[in-house]
Parts: structure tokens; sequence; C-alpha cells
């Protein structure tokens, strides 16, 4: 069955993208990944525009982290003040994206850009994933949980920087820069990718901030929330390129799959888990790697609009 | 009012007879080329994957017929992708103006058995008589480059089309064809120029409009979404939170 999308201009077939949310869905169930880096990519190998993917995308995953947000809360698993801090980076981050993404649109660079984001983000998180859990796998005793924390307590210039806040939820005494910078940067990805961010933001939040990695998780979602809703809204107003139509189809099809996703990773092993998504995060890597590299069939190509 | 309205009925219809009564003795000398479209607006409605237009008419006297479908002008620009650092980059770019978001054309022969060269150049009939000039960016010897492959990208998304359609006559006056609109058809209002030709020349010219435009819900949203942006982007948020917290209630009672 065939469904015209209003803003992408095109017609679909409706099974075809409930079963593209649901698989990714179903894969951001069984990871516990918001699959903004997944459904970005497909819905541009499908033929959507990548201008309307990345915007579209960044609407659906408003509702993902929405489901996801809530099980955290109850639990006490958010640093407000945290959230808040990374969410002033983050609105200001993906305005400045939003902007960015018009402009490059706007010189014919923005497939481009989009494409060379994914690559070199995919590359670096879907290896380094790999290499860690092949470890993990291969090691009968592993040391810990799923990332290796630096002592709370080390100094280093990082601690020397001004506007120290103090966060009593992850108990962090720090530059309230730090939050600041990691918003901001982690916002304009969401810009100009489409994608929550939480595959660069949970690491940096631990890695960098020194975060408890109990509370990294539902603080993120907390504020990819607020970041995806300002990137929805300003693209709206600027580019006209949310596909609300695209969205509620993406969303069913995602609501189903992740409940089929949790219970199926329910029976994997951490470690496999891992690998298994390293692989997956690889091959889309590759794939838009391959295209940018390889001579295309068709060198030229056309847009309607002004230079 | 009402009086008056009815005495201007009857007017008009005593016009019309008298019309009707002193054309029927011309008919030999009337119009040599009488066409019409079975719809005057494809309408692209959620479920669309593109339609036929029938296009029908009537000549006097043998003659050849070519029918040109011209969509709305818009400009374009077309960009050249270069080998930089390895990866493939849009560098070097043209814009031309005035070209046509869809061309078709239909005949019932072969068009350059029809007409002189010359004459389909003056009229522009056919997609290499289409003149697109570029606006900037170019030097001369590569326009021909661009503009070739501004037409390849057309042609391959379905927009332009090189080889004429078939017009088949029924009988030596009666003829039809069926314009295919695709699933990518653009809006706007279209110019359908009829030419009936007759020893290589133009004997008669009929031009009639066709509107493609959107309805029904898909074509609201477009224009909400262009009209009240900031509006539709708030409900858009709005709408994934509500879905997003129906999942996490779902989640939570299983």
């Amino acid at each position: 069955m065939q469904i015209y999308l209003p803003i992408a201009e095109i017609s679909v077939n409706i099974f075809l993208i409930l079963g593209l949310g649901g698989g990714v869905g179903f894969l951001s169930g069984l990871f516990g990944v918001g699959g903004g880096f997944l459904i970005t990519p497909l819905l541009i190998f499908y033929g959507i525009p990548p201008a309307v993917s990345v915007a579209t995308a960044a609407n659906q995953i408003v509702a993902s982290s929405v489901s996801g947000v809530f099980a955290h809360w109850r639990r006490g698993n958010v640093d407000l003040k945290m959230g808040l801090v990374l969410l002033v980076g983050g609105i200001v981050g993906s305005t400045v994206g939003v902007w960015v993404f018009a402009w490059l649109r706007s010189l014919g660079q923005i497939d481009l850009v989009i494409s060379l984001c994914y690559v070199i983000f995919l590359g670096i998180i879907g290896g380094m994933m790999l290499v860690e859990a092949t470890h993990a796998i291969f090691k009968t005793r592993r040391k810990g949980g799923t990332f290796l924390r630096g002592k709370k307590h080390q100094h280093s210039y990082i601690h020397g920087l001004p506007f120290k806040m103090r966060f009593y939820r992850s108990g962090l005494y720090i530059s309230a820069l730090l939050p600041l910078l990691v918003g901001f940067f982690v916002g304009m990805l969401t810009a100009l990718m489409g994608v929550g961010g939480g595959f660069v933001m949970v690491p940096a939040m631990i890695y960098l901030l020194g975060m408890p990695t109990g509370v990294v998780i539902g603080t993120s979602l907390f504020q990819i929330i607020f970041v995806t809703a300002n990137v929805t809204f300003l693209q709206s107003v600027q580019t006209q390129t949310v596909d609300v139509a695209l969205a509620i189809l993406l969303l069913i099809g995602g609501v189903v799959g992740a409940q089929f996703g949790a219970q199926f990773g329910a029976r994997l092993k951490a470690e496999h888990l891992r690998a298994l998504l390293g692989l997956l995060v690889l091959s889309v890597c590759l794939k838009l790697l391959f295209d940018l590299v390889i001579e295309p069939s068709e060198l030229y190509s056309i847009m309607p609009g002004n230079l | 009012m009402a009086v008056s309205l009815r005495k201007s009925i009857c007017l008009c219809l005593t016009a019309l007879a008298v019309v009707a009564l002193g054309h029927a003795p011309k008919s030999a000398s009337a119009d040599p080329l009488v066409v019409d479209l079975s719809n005057h607006l494809v309408a692209i409605t959620t479920g669309f994957t593109g339609t036929d237009v029938l296009l029908f008419g009537a000549v006097q006297n043998e003659g050849d017929v070519i029918v040109t479908v011209r969509g709305p002008d818009q400009d374009m620009v077309v960009r050249r992708k270069e080998r930089k650092v390895g990866i493939w980059i849009n560098s070097d770019s043209a814009r031309y103006k005035n070209v046509p978001a869809y061309y078709t054309s239909a005949a019932n022969r072969a068009i350059e058995v029809i007409a002189p060269a010359k004459v389909l150049q003056d009229y522009r009939i056919g997609l290499e008589n289409q003149r697109f000039i570029a606006e900037s960016g170019t030097s001369d010897s590569e326009q021909e480059v661009y503009r070739d492959a501004l037409v390849r990208n057309m042609q391959n998304a379905g927009l332009f089309n090189r080889r004429p359609a078939k017009i088949s006559f029924l009988s030596n006056q009666l003829f039809r064809t069926d314009l295919h609109f695709p699933a990518n058809t653009p809006t706007g209002t279209y110019t359908i120029n009829v030419y009936l030709i007759r020893d290589g020349r133009i004997a008669s010219v009929k031009t009639t409009p066709l509107v493609v435009s959107k309805t029904g819900v898909s074509a609201e949203v477009y224009d909400f979404a262009h009209r009240y942006s900031a509006l539709y982007g708030i409900i858009a948020v709005i709408i994934a939170i509500i879905a997003g917290w129906i999942a996490s209630v779902a989640f939570r009672k299983r």
C-alpha cells in the first residue's frame, strides 16, 4: 500500500516504512540505544531526501526518549541540574546546528557533511565497541561493568576551569563550562545528523565529566528530549523538512519493535550484544564510506532553487 | 431581481441559438482543430501513485498532430562532483532559469517526419528544442555538458520524456492519446499545446491548461507546514511526546 508523504513529496510503501521503524525499534530495544543513527541513513538509502530524513528522525527521537525517560525518572536516575546545564549547551548548539544545516544546504554540501559526520562517528564508536566487546568475550575474567571509569577525584587541568558548580546527584564539583560544551557539541550533531547523540554524550559524561554510570542514561535521555524537540521546531520553521506523517509511521513501528527487541535482548549476553551492535554500526559506516569513495555513476546532480 | 435573472437567461439562450444557427452552414470553414482533456485537474491525494489524463480531439481535414506538455517553470541548479582528497564532492555548478518541472510530448508518427527541424525549432517542439540558458558559473564549452546532465537527470527522475508518446487516430478526424503523470509529478499549472501540422507547416495550435495540485490531507499538511511553520513544529513535538508517553505506559504494564 502506497502513501504520499506530504513534506518529503514522494510516495512510499507504508509497510516498508513501518517495517523500517520496527526493525530499528527492535534493535534499539535489543541494544538499549536510541536508534537515530540507524534510522537516518536507512531513510536516505530508501530515497527520502537527506534533509527530510534528518529533521524527521529528530522528531521521532523526541518520542523514543520520552518513552525511555519515565523509567529512569521513577528510579531517580536523572541528575536534573546536570541535565539542565547540558540542555543550555544543547539548545545553543542545536540552534547553531540548524543554522549551519540551512547554510550547507544552500551550498549543496549538506549531503556530504551528513555522510562525513556519519562515517567519522559511526566508525569511531563502532570500532571502539567491537574492540571492547571482543576483548570482553575472549577474556575469561572481565573487569567491572561496561565502561571503565577513571578515579573520581583525579585532579587535572579540567579542574582549573572557572564557573565551578556542585552537582549533588552525580557527586561532582566541576566547571559548568564542561557540560555546556558537551551539550553544545551534541546539540550540533543532533541538528546535522538527526541523532539523539546518546552514543557521543554517554561516553563523554562518563570519561570527561566523570559522572557515575547509573545516572548517565537517564540524564542524557532527559537532555535529548528537549534538544530534539528544539531541532524539530527549528527545522519546521527554517527548512520545513519535518514530515509528521513519516514520523508517525516510524513511531508506530518503533514502539512495537522496541518491545520485542527488549524481550529478545534479555536472552543474549551483554558482550555479545555489544559486539553485534558494533558490527552493525561499522557496516552502516562502511556503506556510507563506500558511497563517498567510489566514483558515482552519475557525476551531476540537480536541485530546484538558487545557487 | 428574479425577473431580470430569468430575462437574462432567456437572452443568453436566444443568443446561443442564433450563434449555433449562424455557425451551422459555415461548418466547412470552422475550427480546423478541436481538443479537450478528460480532466483538467490532476489531484495528488494521499494515495497518489500517478495517473493518466486522456487527451482527445478532432481535426477538420487530415493532418498530423503533435502534443506537448510543459510543467511550470522553475530554477534549477546543476552540480558536478569532483574527486577531492579521495572523496566525491559537489564542486562546480550552473544555474538554469525557466526549466520546466515536467516535459513530455506525443505525436501520431515520428516528429522528424511530420515537420522540418526549422519549424520544430521555431515553435520549440520537443525536448531538444527547449532552451535552457545557464545564468552563472559555466563557460560556453561546458554549457553543453551541463545541459545534457540536466536533461539526463530529469529523464532519470521520469520528469522529462524524450520519446514522444503515441497519438492514435480513430478515423481520419478523431484522435486520442493518454498523457501519463508519474507519482512524483510536480504541482503547478501545466500548458498543453496541440499542433495540427499539414505539409510540414503549422496549420493550427490549441492551448489548454492542466492544473496539478495536492488535495486532501497531504495538501493540508503541506500547506500548514509552510504557512504556520512554528505551530506545525510545536504540534509535531506534542505528537511525539504523547506517542512516547503512551509507549512508556504500555511498557510499564508488561
